[in-house]
């Protein structure tokens, strides 16, 4: 009888308090609201950092046009094009991988948590491909540059801004392999179902704004004319 | 201390609970130990940033050189104004006071992301050394500012610097997400949107302007390393930059930061004054609001710090126009206070005289601001001692008085002791007295011409250069006073009850100092925290060596 009682007050206790439940919570579901709320406030400033390139960007294009639209001439708009195209279906993985766990389908999960880290992985090694092209060619930022024909004044300026948003871009790429990997990583172990599945929405959220970057990023940079 | 039953006997506080030793804080994810860190750290960040105003004050005792170079003399304001600004005074009320008080005050347990918490005060420990090093070791030159080209050029350990302030953001943007989440859906039940006490409306305003203005600094204090680093020409006019662009980035950020340092001053004022004056807040919704108002006014009036700078003539106007609309919430504020004052039963311990300070201080350095506002007079009044005087008479009389008013009005809560009222008055007065020889008298200064930030200057101002350097020394023995009763209350102060003042919001609801989680029981939000005369009569004061419920009972 006793073993019976303290077998409910554990399994009561177990449902009170699961593993992800943080006890500072009056509840799970407060809990689940208070991370999603940080996580867009995050991204709110995300957008407000990026802004204030975006905004650098406007103000040298209008007042170097001829900079801007000499350099573009240096960019492949076809690996701009692979890239953004593997980003936009990465985020679709990425979207599948959060409806998985909300479905409680671990394989799901892997799978396309997998497909995600696959492309974040391809689009940086075509970004090394193009950095280390400019890099030998000398299509550098400021005083570094020294690529010889065709020099256009300020051309330079429109290379420090490339390689500081593309740059700063790919630190938060970076950053996106890092955490779809952990929660991989804790996927396996079976961590993530429909009771729980806040890290995995949080880190979609954050992929999606990667994602939604690199599509302003991609015709400022490259289409510009 | 027989009545004392809401003291140490009964419950343990959260110094016993969390356990014991230098790792018990090192780890800690407790908002209480977290917000006492943050504390000890502003308040050595402002003895540091005092000493060089001290400084910077003595080498103004006479023209010419008096006890440095004019390269140290550049490097001292420098550090004072960045010490000041970065280290001190943004995180000082919202990170410190906030973070132990914000949760009591929303009866909650916690902040929202209590780990977050612990790692923003890493963040800050780790920009204040890197920013602290540059200055001190390779000397910056530049002032708080970093306005370029200058700062693009000029040689000492900018990149350094300004990495350390960029380090810095990241730690207020954690701080002020954090309390936005907190705020929003941690608070206790019954404590709707419209019951919150005003110091989480003021706390709330702040957060917002740190969490949307912090992230254009940091990405502008990126562009101004990588402009050195890499030689581009982004913000200076040689290379085919534009420097008015680095003034309105940093402006951008910068202005609305000046109320991240106001609003949580003007948070703890709309606290003290209903609790001395028993009575409830005039205007609840209007001080609330206004809060509110000035983060988003905030936002739009940056360019006046440019009137001088080549903005066009339509862009000067507009932004004085909308510099007098940030008077009208700021008016609405101190019409409330005094409203609430008015048939009051008000008792003047010391957080009342702080809040009074403030309320004349920050007058005078409001109005005055209507003077800078202004664009005919601003070009007179443009870098002299008048800007000086005006911005120390909002921030220093304003945001620092109203910090130490807080101090003396949670420091029971915190320490669970009482420091000795009657030094604590006096040291209350000198500060008073102090900051105003000091300021007032560079209001004349400005008026009369003498720039800001040089370091000789002509004959004729020498006696009110002394004056103001006198008025220093008034203020720095007031602080020193504070310093060593508070220190001296942790070891022989009385034990504080658990509400002293007789307030009605949460955090005078439990034990001082509170338990680890706060609240032994869920505090009682039928009460408002204003409903001063609801017939539930304040808790019979402490018996403490008249420490409590002084003059006027």
């Amino acid at each position: 009888m006793a073993q019976a009682v303290d077998d409910l007050k554990h399994t009561h206790e177990h449902e009170e308090h699961p593993w992800f439940f943080h006890p500072h919570f009056t509840d799970v579901e407060q809990q689940f609201d208070t991370a999603k709320l940080g996580m867009w406030t995050f991204l709110a400033t995300e957008i407000l950092m990026f802004g204030g390139l975006f905004v650098g960007y406007a103000i040298m294009f209008s007042m170097h046009p001829e900079a801007f639209h000499a350099g573009h001439h240096h960019l492949n708009v076809n690996l701009g094009v692979v890239n953004t195209a593997v980003l936009i279906f990465s985020s679709l993985t990425m979207a599948l991988a959060v409806r998985s766990a909300q479905t409680s389908n671990k394989r799901g999960i892997v799978i396309n948590l997998l497909v995600t880290i696959a492309c974040a992985c391809g689009f940086l090694i075509v970004k090394y491909f193009e950095y280390s092209h400019k890099w030998h060619e000398g299509l550098l930022p400021g005083k570094f540059y020294t690529f010889a024909e065709g020099y256009v004044p300020h051309i330079e300026t429109y290379f420090a801004l490339y390689f500081m948003m593309t740059g700063l871009h790919g630190i938060h790429v970076t950053v996106g392999i890092g955490l779809l990997v952990w929660i991989l990583l804790r996927a396996l172990k079976g961590r993530y179902s429909s009771a729980y599945y806040t890290q995995v929405e949080l880190v979609g959220l954050y992929w999606h704004l990667v994602d939604l970057i690199w599509i302003y990023l991609f015709p400022l940079l490259y289409l510009v004319s | 201390m027989a009545d004392n039953n809401h003291g140490h006997g009964e419950h343990k506080s959260f110094y016993e609970e969390g356990g014991k030793g230098i790792m018990s804080w090192v780890y800690t994810l407790d908002h209480k130990r977290i917000g006492l860190m943050y504390l000890v750290s502003v308040l050595l960040m402002f003895a540091l940033g005092g000493l060089m105003a001290l400084l910077v004050r003595f080498e103004l005792l006479s023209p010419g050189k008096t006890i440095m170079t004019a390269q140290q003399y550049n490097v001292v304001f420098t550090l004072h104004g960045a010490i000041m600004v970065f280290l001190f005074i943004i995180p000082a009320v919202p990170a410190a006071l906030g973070n132990f008080v914000l949760p009591l005050l929303l009866g909650t347990k916690d902040v929202a992301f209590p780990r977050l918490n612990i790692f923003s005060y890493y963040i800050y420990v780790t920009g204040a050394i890197i920013a602290v090093g540059a200055i001190v070791g390779g000397g910056v030159d530049t002032g708080w500012t970093f306005y370029t080209p200058y700062s693009s050029g000029t040689s000492g350990s900018v990149v350094l610097m300004v990495f350390g302030a960029f380090v810095l953001g990241f730690s207020s943007i954690l701080t002020g997400l954090n309390f936005i989440a907190t705020t929003h859906k941690l608070r206790a039940p019954g404590m709707t949107w419209s019951r919150m006490p005003l110091f989480c409306w003021g706390i709330y305003a702040t957060s917002l302007i740190q969490v949307l203005a912090t992230p254009v600094l940091a990405i502008t204090l990126l562009m101004l390393i990588i402009e050195r680093v890499w030689g581009v020409g982004i913000f200076d006019p040689a290379k085919g930059g534009d420097a008015v662009l680095f003034q309105h980035f940093f402006w951008f950020y910068s202005h609305p930061a000046v109320y991240i340092m106001i609003l949580p001053g003007m948070a703890i004022i709309s606290e003290i004054i209903p609790t001395f004056s028993k009575k409830a807040i005039f205007g609840y919704k209007a001080i609330g609001m206004s809060s509110v108002a000035i983060a988003i006014i905030g936002f739009l009036v940056w360019g006046h710090h440019m009137f001088v700078s080549g903005q066009s003539q339509f862009a000067s106007m507009v932004f004085s126009f909308l510099t007098f609309l940030v008077a009208i919430p700021s008016g609405i504020k101190v019409f409330n206070w005094t409203a609430t004052m008015y048939k009051g039963s008000i008792t003047l311990e010391t957080p009342m005289l702080y809040a009074l300070s403030f309320l004349f201080l920050f007058t005078i350095g409001g109005l005055t601001g209507l003077f800078l506002g202004a664009l005919s007079v601003n070009v007179h009044l443009t870098d002299t001692y008048f800007v000086v005087a005006h911005f120390h008479y909002v921030m220093m009389g304003g945001t620092v008085i109203a910090f130490y008013g807080g101090v003396h009005y949670w420091w029971p809560k915190m320490t669970g002791r009482m420091y000795n009222e009657k030094l604590a008055r006096l040291a209350c007065a000198l500060v008073f007295i102090g900051f105003n020889v000091t300021f007032l008298t560079q209001f004349v200064l400005g008026s009369k011409g003498m720039p800001r930030r040089y370091y000789d200057y002509l004959p004729q101002f020498q006696t009110l250069h002394q004056v103001s350097t006198v008025g220093s020394w008034i203020l720095g023995l007031g602080f020193l006073i504070m310093v060593s009763y508070l220190l001296a209350s942790l070891k022989v102060g009385a034990l504080a009850p658990a509400n002293p003042w007789g307030g009605l919001t949460l955090e005078w609801q439990t034990s001082s100092p509170p338990p680890l989680h706060n609240f032994e029981k869920q505090p009682n939000t039928k009460i408002g925290p204003y409903d001063y005369g609801v017939p539930i009569p304040p808790k019979k004061p402490g018996t403490l060596e008249g420490a409590v419920h002084g003059t006027s009972s």
